[in-house]
C-alpha cells in the first residue's frame, strides 16, 4: 500500500478538513457527510485522515480493538493479550457489501470443516474505536443503511442469527461521501450525520494549479515532499491530542445555549439533534483553537456544517441550504 | 499535431504512452465493439493483463476461502484474490459494470499505484458507458473511428531510456494544462493530473528530459476531449468574458491574464476538432439513472439477500450469497452412507454440490400519482372525461394491487387530496367531489408530485406520475400570476423529476394538443397522450400500454 497523500497538503477544502478534525477530537459529534463532485479530493482526505490520526492502544488479538483485556468480547478467542499501539482504524465499507460482511456471521468455514460454531466478525467489529468510511453512501442499499444507523446510534452490534447470539461494541465515526447527482440520501440518514460539508473543485485557477503541483511533487519527488508535510501533519496531530485533553474544560455560557436553541428554531430543524451536535462541534472547535469558553464566533463558524443538512428540503431552492443557514445566522446572531 | 488528428494514430500513441507509464496513467477505456479491430488494439498493448467480467465475485477480487477445494481436501484452502496481485486488469463489458464493482475497482485504483485498468466498453448508446467513477480515473478513452488502417500501428514501438518521472516540468506547463481543463469545463482535478503524467510520458517517449509544446498538445488531445463539458469560446474576440464554466466572480479579474496563455488558443483550436459531436446535444446529465416506468406491479428484483424467500438452489458460495444450511444438509443427507463408505470418515461429508444458497424475491409496490389539473380552463374543457379516465385506471390499479395517490392543483397551490392508499372507494369519492376553477399552478402540482414521489421511493415503492392538464401554466410557484415564470418553474421541476428518476405520463386534456405540454413531456422523459384524440376507453388502453411498455 502506498503512503497516503498528507492531510496538510490538501489545498483548500477547509470545511471538510475542519469537520474531520473535529470528529477526531470528539467522536461523539457523530460522523461527517461529504457531498461533492468527482475529483474534489473526498477520498484523498479520508485516506489522509487515517494517516493523521493519533494511534490507539489496543489488545493485539482483539477483533474489536478493545483497549483492555476485560473489554474484549467473550466470544473472541484471544491469542496475544499484549497491549499494542496501532493506527486508528479507518475501515472501508464497499458498496454491495452483504449484511454478513458488515455485521459478521457464522464462520461457515469452521462450521463446515471442523463442525464448530464460531462467529466471524464483520466490518463493524473492525471499525470499533475508529472510522467507517462509505464512499458513494447514497448508493448503499437501504437495509444496510438502516443497519448502520441502528448500530451507530446504539454503539453496539447485536447479531442474532444462525444460532448465534453475539454482541460487541461498535463505536465508530461514520464518514460518508457521495455525489448528489447520482442519488439523494434519505433525510433520516442525513440527520444522523453530525456534520455535513459540500466540496467542489476550487474555482480559482491559482488554487487549481497548486493542487496539481503538489500532487505532481508527491508523485515525483516523494521524499522531500513528505518530509515537508509530515512535520505539518504531526503539528495537527499534536493539536488534536491537546484539544482532546482541553475539551472537558471548555465552558459553555448560558446565552450560547440560548443562541443554539434560537438558531435551530429559526431554521426549523426537526428534533433536538441539531442543537446537540451544534453545541458539541462548537465545543470541539473551541478546544481546537485553544479557547476556554464557547463564543458566538464558534457557533457562527460551525453552524453551516452542523445544521445545513437538517433543514426541510426545498427542492427549488438552488442556492442550497447553506445559504439559508447563513441568512438565519445573520438574523439570529446579528 | 498531424499525428493527433487521426483517431487511429491517437489510439496508437495512447497505447504506447500507457505501456511506458502504466502507473502514472492508470489505464484506458477502449470503447469499441468486439472484433478483430479491437483485438488488434488490445494486442498492441504490450502489458500482461488479467481479464475480469462485471459479475466477478468478492472472493475472486479480494481472495478468501476456496470452499470447493476446502471441502474436497478437508483442510482450509485459500485462494488469492485479484487485488493481491498488482498489475493491469482488463474489464470486459465495462458498460455493464455496476456501481458496486465500479466502487471497488475505483478504491483499488486509489489505493494501489501498481493497479491499472483497461475497460473494454461495448456500449452502443451514449448512455451505455463505463461507470464515471472508473473512466474518471483512467487517462485515456480510445475510440477509433472507422476501419483500422492496414498498416496500423504504423510507427514501431520506440524504446526510451528516460523514465517519465525524471522529466522536469515547469510551473507554466502545469498552469497551461490546468487552465485548459478549466476552459473545457472539466471540473475534476484528476484530469489535469493525468494530462501532466501523459505529457511526461510523451516527452520520455521522444527522449526529452523537459516538456515541450508538443508534449502538452499531445497530452491535451489525449486526455481532455472525452471529458470536456463546454466548447470554449474564442479567447481573442472575447477577452473580457470569463470562460463559460467559470461563475462570474468579481474577485477574479487577475485570472483573465492566466487564461490567455501564449499558445493556449492554438491548443484549444486543436482540441475543438476532437470534441465529440454530441457534446452540446448531451444535455442529459451523466450518471442520472432513468427508472424504468415499471411493468405490472413495480419492479421485481430477483436478489439473494432480502425480500420474499424463493426456494433455495444449488449454487456457489461467494460474497453475495447466503447459505441455506438446512437445505444443504438435506441435500447431503441421502449420500452420507455412501460417502462414509467411500472415504472411511465418520463426520458429516458435505460436498460442494450439496450447497444450497438462499434466494429472495423483492418486489416493490407501484404507486400511481394522479396529478390532476382542476383549474378553470381545464374544468371548461374535459375535466369530466379526465375523471372518467382516472376512474378506469383506478380499476386497473386495483386489480394490480397498486397504490394510488391524488394531487389536484388549482388557484395558487397544489393539494394532496389523497395520500398513497389502496382504497379505491376513497379515491373515487375524492375525485368525484373535486371542484374546478382558478388559475393553473402547474409547477406547484409538479412540485407536490415530485415530493410525494421521492418519499415513496424512500419507502420502497416505484412511483409513476400521471399528469392530467391542459398545459396552460399561468401561476408561478410563488403564487404570482406570471405566465413566463410559471412556464419556467414547470420546466425546472420537470427536469428535476427526471433526474430523480420518477417515471411519468403526460395526458393533455386541452381542447387541442398543446405544443408546450409536449415539450414538457419531453423534459420529463414521459410519453405524451392527447385526450382530444381519444375517448376515455381508448385513453385507458393507451395509458396501460405506455405503463406496461416503459
Amino acid at each position: 500500500m502506498k503512503t497516503p497523500f498528507p492531510f496538510s497538503a490538501i489545498v483548500g477544502q477547509t470545511a471538510m478538513k475542519q469537520a474531520m478534525i473535529l470528529t477526531a477530537i470528539d467522536p461523539g459529534i457523530g460522523g461527517v457527510l461529504v457531498f461533492g463532485d468527482r475529483g474534489t479530493g473526498k477520498s484523498t482526505a479520508v485516506r489522509a485522515l487515517a494517516a493523521l490520526l493519533p494511534p490507539i492502544k489496543a489488545v493485539e488479538s482483539c477483533p474489536v480493538n478493545a483497549e483492555r483485556v476485560e473489554d474484549c468480547p467473550d466470544w473472541a478467542e484471544l491469542g496475544s493479550k499484549k497491549i499494542i499501539s496501532r493506527p486508528t482504524p479507518v475501515i472501508d465499507l464497499p458498496l454491495g457489501a452483504t449484511e454478513d460482511r458488515v455485521v459478521g456471521a457464522l464462520d461457515i468455514e469452521r462450521a463446515l470443516t471442523r463442525g464448530e460454531k464460531a462467529f466471524e466478525p464483520g466490518l463493524l467489529a473492525r471499525a470499533n474505536r475508529g472510522y467507517l468510511y462509505i464512499d458513494e453512501v447514497n448508493l448503499l442499499e437501504d437495509h444496510i443503511v438502516d443497519l448502520l444507523l441502528d448500530v451507530a446510534q446504539s454503539g453496539e452490534n447485536v447479531v442474532e442469527r444462525e444460532g448465534l447470539s453475539i454482541r460487541h461494541a461498535a463505536r465508530f465515526v461514520l464518514v460518508g461521501s457521495g455525489n448528489p447527482e447520482e442519488g439523494e440520501l434519505r433525510p433520516q440518514l442525513l440527520d444522523r450525520f453530525g456534520l455535513s460539508v459540500e466540496v467542489r473543485s476550487p474555482q480559482d485557477i491559482a488554487e487549481r494549479v497548486e493542487v496539481i503541483r503538489r500532487r505532481d511533487a508527491f508523485e515525483t519527488s516523494f521524499d522531500s515532499f513528505m518530509a515537508h508535510y509530515s512535520n505539518e501533519d504531526s503539528r495537527i496531530r499534536a493539536q488534536i491530542l491537546k484539544a482532546r485533553r482541553a475539551l472537558p474544560k471548555v465552558t459553555t455560557p448560558e446565552d450560547i445555549l440560548h443562541d443554539c436553541a434560537a438558531l435551530c428554531i429559526a431554521l426549523g430543524s426537526d428534533g433536538l439533534r441539531g442543537e446537540l451536535t451544534l453545541l458539541r462541534a462548537a465545543r470541539a472547535l473551541a478546544a481546537y483553537q485553544g479557547k476556554k469558553a464557547l463564543t458566538r464566533a464558534h457557533l457562527r463558524e460551525i453552524a453551516p456544517s452542523a445544521l445545513s443538512h437538517r433543514l426541510r428540503r426545498d427542492p427549488l431552492d438552488e442556492a442550497g441550504s447553506g445559504a439559508r443557514v447563513a441568512r438565519t445566522l445573520a438574523e439570529v446572531l446579528g | 499535431m498531424s499525428v493527433l488528428a487521426d483517431s487511429w494514430q491517437r489510439a496508437a500513441l495512447a497505447l504506447r504512452l500507457l505501456a511506458l507509464d502504466p502507473e502514472g496513467l492508470r489505464g484506458a477505456v477502449i470503447r469499441m465493439r468486439s472484433g478483430p479491430d479491437r483485438a488488434a488494439v488490445t494486442g498492441a498493448l504490450p502489458l500482461k493483463t488479467q481479464r475480469v467480467h462485471p459479475n466477478i465475485s468478492d472472493e475472486q477480487l479480494y481472495g478468501g476461502l476456496d470452499l470447493s477445494a476446502t471441502l474436497k481436501s478437508g483442510h482450509i484452502i485459500d485462494n488469492k484474490g485479484l487485488f493481491s496481485k498488482s498489475g493491469m486488469v482488463t474489464l470486459a463489458m465495462a458498460e455493464r459494470c455496476g456501481a458496486d464493482l465500479a466502487a471497488k475497482l475505483a478504491l483499488q485504483l486509489d489505493a494501489d499505484p501498481d493497479f491499472g485498468l483497461i475497460a473494454l466498453d461495448e456500449g452502443a448508446e451514449p448512455d451505455e458507458a463505463t461507470p464515471p467513477a472508473l473512466s474518471e480515473r483512467l487517462a485515456f478513452c480510445i475510440e477509433p473511428i472507422g476501419r483500422m488502417p492496414p498498416d496500423w500501428p504504423s510507427v514501431p514501438a520506440g524504446t526510451t531510456s528516460i523514465a517519465p518521472r525524471a522529466v522536469t516540468v515547469n510551473s507554466s506547463d502545469i498552469e497551461a494544462l490546468t487552465v485548459l481543463a478549466a476552459r473545457l469545463g472539466i471540473d475534476s482535478l484528476r484530469a489535469p493530473q493525468l494530462a501532466l503524467a501523459t505529457a511526461r510520458a510523451h516527452a520520455a517517449l521522444n527522449n526529452r528530459l523537459h516538456l515541450t509544446e508538443d508534449d502538452l498538445e499531445a497530452a491535451a488531445a489525449l486526455v481532455y476531449p472525452h471529458r470536456a463539458t463546454t466548447v470554449p469560446e474564442q479567447q481573442d474576440s472575447t477577452q473580457d468574458t470569463p470562460p463559460p464554466d467559470q461563475p462570474d466572480d468579481p474577485g477574479t479579474d487577475g485570472q483573465d491574464q492566466d487564461l490567455t496563455l501564449p499558445d493556449g488558443d492554438m491548443m484549444i483550436e486543436a482540441i475543438k476538432a476532437l470534441l465529440p459531436a454530441d457534446l452540446l446535444a448531451g444535455l442529459v446529465p451523466v450518471g442520472t439513472t432513468r427508472a424504468a416506468g415499471g411493468g405490472g406491479a413495480g419492479k421485481a428484483r430477483k436478489g439473494n439477500r432480502r425480500g420474499r424467500p424463493l426456494p433455495s438452489r444449488p449454487g456457489r458460495l461467494h460474497g453475495q450469497t447466503r447459505i441455506d444450511l438446512v437445505a444443504t444438509l438435506r441435500a447431503a443427507a441421502p449420500w452420507q452412507p455412501m460417502r462414509r463408505a467411500a472415504a472411511a470418515q465418520t463426520a458429516l461429508a458435505i460436498r460442494p454440490s450439496d450447497i444450497r444458497v438462499k434466494r429472495y424475491q423483492d418486489q416493490s409496490d407501484r404507486l400511481l400519482i394522479f396529478t390532476v389539473d382542476a383549474s378553470g380552463s381545464a374544468a371548461m374543457s374535459r375535466l369530466n372525461e379526465a375523471k372518467g379516465a382516472v376512474e378506469l385506471l383506478l380499476g386497473q390499479a386495483y386489480a394490480a394491487r397498486d397504490h394510488v395517490a391524488l394531487i389536484a392543483f388549482r388557484g395558487t397551490a397544489a393539494e394532496l387530496l389523497l395520500p398513497p392508499t389502496r382504497s379505491l372507494v376513497q379515491t373515487k369519492r375524492r375525485l368525484a367531489t373535486l371542484p374546478g376553477g382558478g388559475g393553473t399552478p402547474l409547477a406547484a402540482g409538479l412540485q407536490q408530485s415530485a415530493l410525494l414521489a421521492s418519499q415513496s421511493i424512500a419507502r420502497g415503492m416505484t412511483p409513476t406520475v400521471i399528469l392530467l392538464t391542459d398545459g396552460r401554466a399561468n401561476v408561478a410557484l410563488d403564487g404570482t400570476p406570471d405566465r413566463a415564470q410559471a412556464g419556467n418553474d414547470a420546466e425546472r421541476l420537470a427536469r428535476m423529476m427526471r433526474a430523480q428518476g420518477t417515471g411519468a405520463l403526460v395526458i393533455d386534456m386541452g381542447a387541442r394538443p398543446t405544443a408546450s405540454l409536449k415539450a414538457l413531456a419531453g423534459l420529463l422523459g414521459a410519453p405524451y397522450l392527447a385526450l382530444p384524440r381519444a375517448d376515455a376507453q381508448r385513453l385507458t388502453g393507451a395509458v396501460s400500454a405506455a405503463l406496461g411498455a416503459a
